[in-house]
């Protein structure tokens, strides 16, 4: 049998990490192996050594490092080495036998082994495994294997962020919410028209801006939470219900839930206004703006915001606020949506405005003519002999 | 273009259009000038008039587009002076190409596209990248938007593969009219989906009577 070291192609996917290859209970293979040698694949850093077939070992696989010594007396080490090739003639993974020719390519061989090897401890940590209690949360099991990913210079998938205004106010009588309508993947806006003030309770609204995956799970989960907790207590809920249910989830993952949300509603105890930071921190505030378009917006209420604004007033001011931001900030844009709480009553006014009309709309129109798209090859299957396929079925059924 | 750990280059945003008729060439530049999520203003033109029938227009950092501009001027203006006349449109092109690759090392972050009549009184557009690489083609855009426009012109003018159908000209059939009705709508829907492009496009027809100019409303958020 012919001893092969590895062919740095294939270890650089196997690091020196890998539990299936350098486990902690690494047995040495056995010595007995009767193959011929391989042939002739003298490419790189792959050596092959004719010897006696029954006299090598492998002396240790633990550390990254593998010592054969062949019948003869030279010996090699090489770090990240694959282990030996093909103890015997076949290897038998499951069910499946794989054999071993001497055509086999020095690939196929290391391959074989490692299936092998992989299989063996599979099955010891899966009895380990099986002792361990379930936990619920983030798995960060794949950091490492994204950092070397990336290292190796993938790009992680984009997120869709929503980069936004979103906006609260207390007036006289409750509390006003508004956003606007964009959300962009990038510098490409995703969706012109999408809905940022999401319902919490018939009386509690939150507008979300971060990730939007992030906003609308979290304010899912927390609105499907007030709901049992409606039911429990047979009372309307309250918006620092809501507050500490969105701030004690959010710290929990350490801000890696990206939702900066302004919540905002009416309850027994009157209006109230809190914004919520990814990290978990709030704020209980009279005014509050958030999001990519937040500077913008809060410079038109720090000038124009005061105590006991009407109704009309506020929603006035709130969407001036979003223009503001919509107009100045490149994150938001298109429409103003508007939600208005008050005691017993909550109005969702959306696309309260829309000044962001399409300016141009071509006359002439566009013509796809035939013959333009080149067609490169046509299959056609006929669906008559699925049609006798089924008779079948039904015979045997019978 | 994610250049954020990038301290001697910004990109401004913005999006160009070319298109070459068969006596005219039409050419198209957004007006905002923006940097991050912020703008910086509404009113900045992209196009530069280098010649009496060449017009460059180019999106990416303005500040080198500036220095680009002044080069290119001052240029000409020695080959007047040496020739008595005007650069053709073509000759123009190569001069660009050669004044990007000179700062090949350090290059302009431009994206250029130059568009007028050659000397037959045919529309020519050329289309450049950072450091000089050229071509003629019959139509073009550059930019922020360039990715959402030009599929939309390769199914508008582009003939399609001459396996199929004989090969069509690189100029474009169209009238000047359906051309400039072309560029207006590929704005507006640039602008509706990247929000680097918008607030208004300067449209500039080059034909043998002169340049007209023409400015169109874009969305502004």
């Amino acid at each position: 049998m012919s001893m092969i070291l590895s062919s740095t192609g294939f270890a650089q996917s196997m690091t020196k990490t890998d539990p299936f290859l350098f486990p902690p209970f690494a047995a040495a293979a056995p010595a007995s192996a009767k193959d011929r040698a391989l042939g002739a694949n003298k490419s790189g850093p792959i050596k092959i050594f004719k010897h006696d077939p029954t006299r090598f070992d492998v002396t240790s696989c633990g550390s990254g490092q593998v010592r054969i010594v062949p019948g003869s007396t030279r010996s090699i080490t090489r770090p990240f080495s694959v282990s030996i090739a093909a103890w015997s003639s076949s290897v038998r993974i499951g069910q499946l036998n794989y054999r071993v020719g001497s055509n086999s390519s020095i690939q196929d061989l290391i391959r074989l082994t490692y299936l092998q090897k992989r299989a063996t401890v599979e099955k010891l940590m899966a009895r380990f495994a099986a002792d361990a209690p379930t936990r619920g949360g983030f798995s960060f099991d794949l950091c490492q294997r994204n950092e070397m990913l990336l290292k190796k210079g993938n790009q992680l998938p984009t997120f869709r962020k929503t980069g936004t205004t979103i906006v609260g106010l207390v007036f006289e009588d409750g509390v006003i919410l508004g956003a606007d309508t964009r959300a962009t993947e990038g510098p490409i806006v995703a969706d012109k028209n999408c809905e940022k003030i999401h319902y919490m309770a018939p009386n509690i609204y939150c507008c979300g801006a971060g990730t939007a995956a992030d906003t609308e799970a979290v304010t899912d989960m927390v609105s499907s939470q007030l709901q049992l907790h409606r039911y429990a207590t047979g009372r309307e809920s309250r918006v620092i219900t809501a507050l500490t249910l969105l701030k004690s989830h959010l710290f929990s993952y350490q801000g890696y839930v990206s939702a900066a949300l302004v919540l905002g509603g009416v309850d027994i105890t009157g209006p109230h206004l809190h914004t919520v930071y990814p990290h978990g921190s709030t704020d209980t505030l009279p005014f509050a703006t958030m999001g990519s378009g937040s500077l913008a917006a809060m410079a038109v209420f720090e000038s124009k915001f005061r105590e006991g604004l009407t109704r009309d007033e506020g929603i006035k001011l709130v969407s001036e606020a979003i223009c503001s931001g919509i107009f100045n900030d490149l994150g938001s844009g298109s429409n103003v949506d508007v939600c208005v709480i008050t005691r017993g009553q909550t109005e969702y006014l959306r696309n309260h405005q829309l000044p962001n009309p399409r300016t141009y709309v071509s006359s002439r129109g566009y013509n796809f003519l035939k013959g333009h798209t080149e067609v490169l090859s046509t299959k056609i299957t006929p669906l008559k002999s699925k049609v006798e396929a089924a008779a079948e079925v039904d015979a045997m059924e019978e | 273009m994610a250049l954020r750990g990038n301290w001697m280059y910004e990109n401004n945003g913005g999006t160009c259009v070319a298109i070459a008729g068969a006596d005219y060439c039409v050419i198209a530049a957004d007006t905002r000038l923006s940097v991050g999520y912020s703008i910086y203003t509404r009113d900045y033109s992209k196009i530069c008039k280098l010649a009496d029938k060449c017009v460059m227009a180019s999106s990416g950092f303005q500040g080198d587009l500036k220095a680009l501009q002044k080069n290119l001027a001052a240029k000409h203006l020695i080959y007047q002076h040496q020739h008595n006349k005007q650069m053709s449109c073509p000759a123009m092109a190569q001069l660009l190409s050669n004044t990007l690759y000179y700062k090949r090392f350090f290059p302009y972050f431009t994206f250029n596209i130059l568009g007028g009549l050659d000397s037959d009184g045919k529309g020519c557009v050329f289309t450049y990248d950072a450091v000089g690489s050229y071509e003629r083609v019959g139509y073009s855009a550059q930019g922020t938007g360039a990715g959402l426009i030009i599929p939309v012109l390769d199914n508008q003018l582009k003939s399609p593969s001459p396996l199929l159908l004989p090969a069509k000209d690189a100029v474009t059939p169209l009238l000047e009219m359906e051309a400039v009705d072309l560029v207006k709508d590929v704005f507006a829907s640039a602008t509706e989906r990247d929000i680097y492009t918008g607030d208004k496009v300067e449209i500039l027809v080059i034909n043998a009577s002169g340049i007209r100019q023409e400015l169109m409303e874009l969305r502004k958020d």
